[in-house]
């Protein structure tokens, strides 16, 4: 190991890394190099330095525009969902920015010297890792099995954009570094393919005076990312011996494949043996040991055994044992990504146990009649109902939210393949899948055509008069009502929407009054072109795969609906039995009668009270000598085009009834229940950011300019002022130019 | 949502950090820019800043007293575009009368001590911008309205 530093070296060997070099190649590449002069078995590695990065970032344009994507709004008014569309356009603008012709001749050069064609990994190795005393482990991207000097190069733009994940922007917001002065180094390192691989702790983060070693078959991915069940042993520090083996239910092992690694199944013989030997616990006990005694902190350990030779792929001091940053939230940033196994078993678990346990149980709240019960039990039933519902709201924010990455797990791969302009142009792929709200709308749109070509109907629509209805249409108004309510309820079976027909038959005479829309005008239908495109990336079994992870990414698109209309049941059930409350304590009130039964029921209302959220703190705001107006807002590019029109600000669902062919439709969130009036719109803005939220998709569907993630939009922009929705830049200018 | 005291805030600490503001006169349709000194009380109602009365602006707002100050808090730099805020004021500019200079002067020499011969020269004016709205810029594109109520 050197002394001195290089500050101009893009790439440095591990024989050329040096004390000073550690905020320059990042905690991880640094362990490796310093092991790798001392004894320890360490694959063959470059590393490259974040000067590369700066250089890359500086020259492409690229610093500033990660910064200007990062700073459209203030970090904390994002939603998660709009960190990771920055994430996405930031990765998507790495991929589509290639290197800087002298800075790709350098590194070439330096790459094909080094492996000659090998097959490596290409890890990330962040400098802020160190400073922050913080675990990274997880946040940054590291691939397997890249091959040639053309894949390098490219994984090593996918490393440096993953220092932009939404994870890694969650954690370095939580921990407090700053965004302007992040930079990436990464590992490249020759390929190990172990046929036993594992983690070991040099102390156990429970017990300081227990080791632990972890071993699966394979590669080590498969127990890095939890789908390898890995055999684990307990090793007394001070007698260097096994006190506890728990053996694995072994099924199977990752390995490499033409891109990549894939699970596979585990042969018999191995399945019935443990994947090391007695002494080979030792082995990896002492190699953990050493690292330990070396670094002079326990540490973490990852290692593989290629034959009978033991391999360091990476150490690290064990956060939580030195004090890393304390109950920081990085497990659940990390729990927003999923692997394609782990979605595929998560879809079983919703579609086969969640969804009809979520139904059964509306349905057994439905069989209860709250004017059945004495005012003891109905107290005792409304606590009831509060539990369940609140039980399935934890498991939507539990596994439904998470299952909603099968979309975003799609995106990624395939902006990988396609290196598309339009990082969302994937979405259209998903669209194609069959929603309720899509055929409301065309039965919605059916019944205009007739009282578009019939005055006299439209005259009885008019006057509310549909006792002189022509019969067919009437029953056909019927079925539409009985199959979709009349349009004044927000969430399906509600219990505290009106039954009326106006806003359904305004909606009706709007639609009419206007031709209908031309098919062409809604956007052509590129999804099977697409398909076949993105699928002819791929052969073999790899496009099996493909499609697979398109007809996961549909279900899990089409799931983002749906859960919402299932969990809306059963807050129906919830609402029916309080409403129920509510009505028994005020009859109770004004008759002057007190019952000690009904204490109980205002006792658990009270309660119901205390538990609601606060309120909604995007207010209408008015200064004393300062009047606030909102000229132009930034949010989201959801939906691209240009259109002008009146707002119409929905704040609540019959605000929907005066809506206008050509207003601008302002809203909280477009839920499916309210996306009728969209093909009347002119543009859409909404509060909630993503672009995969049901407002932008439904936009997209119609080729509508759409910004989302205005965080005051419902409270700074009133029904009636005139509004521009630039949906290319995610801008809304409201009011006319005049000062 | 912003609160008006957090923009009032930020529009204040923007001005107390910057020392010069561009202001933006016309005649005849032409419009004119030029750097002046400023400095605003706290309330936000005013803006002012001195000149001599033989300039083009003077002779500009004397003619025309509707005009627009800008104030940024850009670097020259490239992180401009994802860190500097700006805020244009519109307003009526007129010469201080004399019976109000005693409340403008010495806020005015209190920011810029340097100036005081400059302003006090018998050929200098010393003028207010009564202002009408703020238009605040941030985020790149983020742009606010603030309207005084007289």
């Amino acid at each position: 190991m050197k002394v001195s530093s290089h500050p101009m070296k893009w790439i440095l060997t591990a024989s050329e890394v040096g004390p000073d070099d550690r905020s320059r190649i990042g905690g991880k590449a640094y362990a490796l190099a310093c092991l790798s002069g001392n004894g320890f078995r360490i694959p063959e590695a470059l590393y490259v330095t974040i000067d590369a990065y700066t250089e890359f970032v500086r020259r492409t344009g690229l610093r500033e525009r990660v910064l200007l994507e990062l700073n459209r709004k203030n970090f904390k008014d994002m939603r998660w969902e709009e960190i990771w569309d920055c994430a996405t356009r930031i990765r998507n603008m790495f991929l589509r920015t290639p290197l800087p012709v002298e800075v790709e001749a350098r590194l070439r050069e330096q790459l094909e010297a080094g492996f000659e064609g090998r097959p490596v990994a290409v890890r990330s190795s962040a400098p802020e890792e160190d400073s922050a005393r913080a675990s990274f482990a997880g946040l940054h991207e590291s691939y397997l099995n890249v091959n040639g000097t053309d894949a390098i190069l490219a994984h090593i733009r996918k490393v440096w954009a993953s220092l932009w994940s939404d994870a890694a922007l969650l954690y370095r917001q939580e921990i407090g570094l700053d965004a302007e002065t992040s930079a990436m180094a990464v590992v490249i390192q020759e390929i190990i393919v172990g046929d036993r691989s594992g983690v070991a702790f040099s102390a156990n983060p429970n017990d300081a005076s227990q080791a632990v070693v972890e071993s699966v078959y394979g590669l080590n991915q498969g127990l890095v990312d939890g789908l390898v069940e890995p055999d684990r042993w307990i090793l007394d520090r001070g007698k260097q011996a096994v006190i506890g083996h728990t053996p694995a239910h072994r099924q199977s092992r990752m390995i490499p494949c033409a891109d990549g690694v894939m699970l596979e199944p585990l042969p018999q013989a191995l399945a019935d043996a443990p994947p090391l030997k007695p002494d080979e616990v030792r082995a990896v006990f002492e190699l953990a040991a050493r690292a330990e005694d070396y670094f002079k902190l326990p540490q973490d350990v990852e290692w593989t055994f290629r034959g009978e030779v033991l391999y360091v792929l990476q150490s690290r001091p064990i956060t939580t044992l030195t004090g890393g940053v304390a109950q920081d939230n990085r497990g659940w940033y990390l729990s927003l990504h999923r692997s394609f196994e782990n979605l595929k078993a998560l879809r079983k678990k919703i579609e086969e146990e969640l969804i009809p346990g979520m139904i059964a149980a509306a349905d057994a709240m439905a069989a209860i009649d709250p004017k059945d019960l004495s005012d003891t039990a109905l107290a005792k039933e409304v606590e009831r109902r509060w539990q369940i519902n609140h039980k399935w709201v934890n498991i939507y924010w539990e596994d439904f939210i998470p299952f909603a990455h099968g979309a975003r797990l799609f995106g990624q791969v395939y902006n990988d393949v396609m290196q598309p302009e339009d990082a969302y142009e994937f979405v259209d792929l998903l669209v194609q899948t069959e929603m309720a709200s899509l055929e409301r709308n065309r039965m919605l749109a059916q019944l205009a055509d007739r009282v578009r070509s019939d005055q006299q109907l439209a005259g009885q629509l008019r006057s509310g008069d549909h006792t002189r209805m022509d019969p067919d249409f009437f029953a056909e108004l019927e079925a539409f009502i009985q199959k979709f309510g009349d349009l004044s309820c927000a969430i399906t079976g509600g219990t505290q929407c009106v039954q009326d027909a106006a806003p359904l038959f305004n909606i009706l005479l709007e639609m009419a009054a206007h031709p209908r829309p031309p098919a062409g005008s809604r956007k052509s239908n590129p999804a099977a072109e697409r398909k076949a495109k993105f699928l002819g990336h791929f052969e073999g079994e790899q496009r099996v795969r493909a499609a697979e992870l398109l007809d996961l990414a549909r279900a899990s698109y089409q799931l983002r609906d749906d859960d919402n209309i299932y969990l809306g049941r059963i807050e129906a059930r919830l609402l029916t039995a309080i409403q129920e409350a509510r009505q028994r304590v005020e009859t109770a009130i004004q008759s002057g009668v007190g019952k000690p039964a009904l204490e109980d029921l205002k006792k658990v209302l009270d309660d119901l009270d205390h538990r609601a959220e606060a309120p909604d703190p995007y207010r209408q705001q008015s200064g004393k000598s300062f009047n606030i107006k909102a000229r132009q807002l930034v949010g989201q590019p959801a939906g691209p085009g240009l259109a002008r029109g009146r707002a119409r600000v929905i704040r609540q669902h019959a605000d929907l009834a005066g809506f206008r062919a050509g207003d601008v439709l302002i809203c909280d969130a477009v839920d499916p229940n309210m996306t009728f009036v969209v093909p009347l719109a002119a543009a859409v803005v909404e509060r909630r950011g993503g672009m995969l939220i049901h407002g932008a998709i439904i936009a997209r569907e119609y080729g509508l300019p759409c910004v989302t993630g205005i965080p005051d939009a419902t409270a700074l922009i009133q029904t009636g002022d005139e509004i521009t929705v630039d949906g290319y830049l995610g801008i809304v200018t409201v009011g006319s130019a005049e000062i | 949502m912003e609160k008006t005291e957090d923009i009032q805030m930020l529009i204040r600490d923007l001005f107390a950090s910057q020392n010069l503001a561009v202001l933006a006169t016309h005649n005849r349709e032409q419009p004119y820019a030029s750097l002046v000194a400023f400095a605003a009380a706290d309330d936000l109602k005013f803006i002012c800043f001195a000149t001599p009365k033989t300039t083009r602006k003077f002779a500009n707002l004397q003619v025309n007293p509707r005009v627009a100050v800008l104030i940024n808090s850009s670097t020259n730099q490239t992180a401009d575009f994802h860190k500097a805020i700006s805020v244009t004021a519109v307003g009526d500019a007129e010469e201080i009368p004399a019976a109000d200079r005693e409340q403008f002067l010495p806020l005015y020499l209190a920011k810029h001590p340097y100036l005081e011969e400059f302003a006090e020269s018998p050929t200098s004016a010393l003028v207010r911008v009564r202002v009408r709205s703020y238009y605040l810029v941030k985020n790149f594109q983020k742009v606010l309205e603030f309207h005084l109520i007289p």
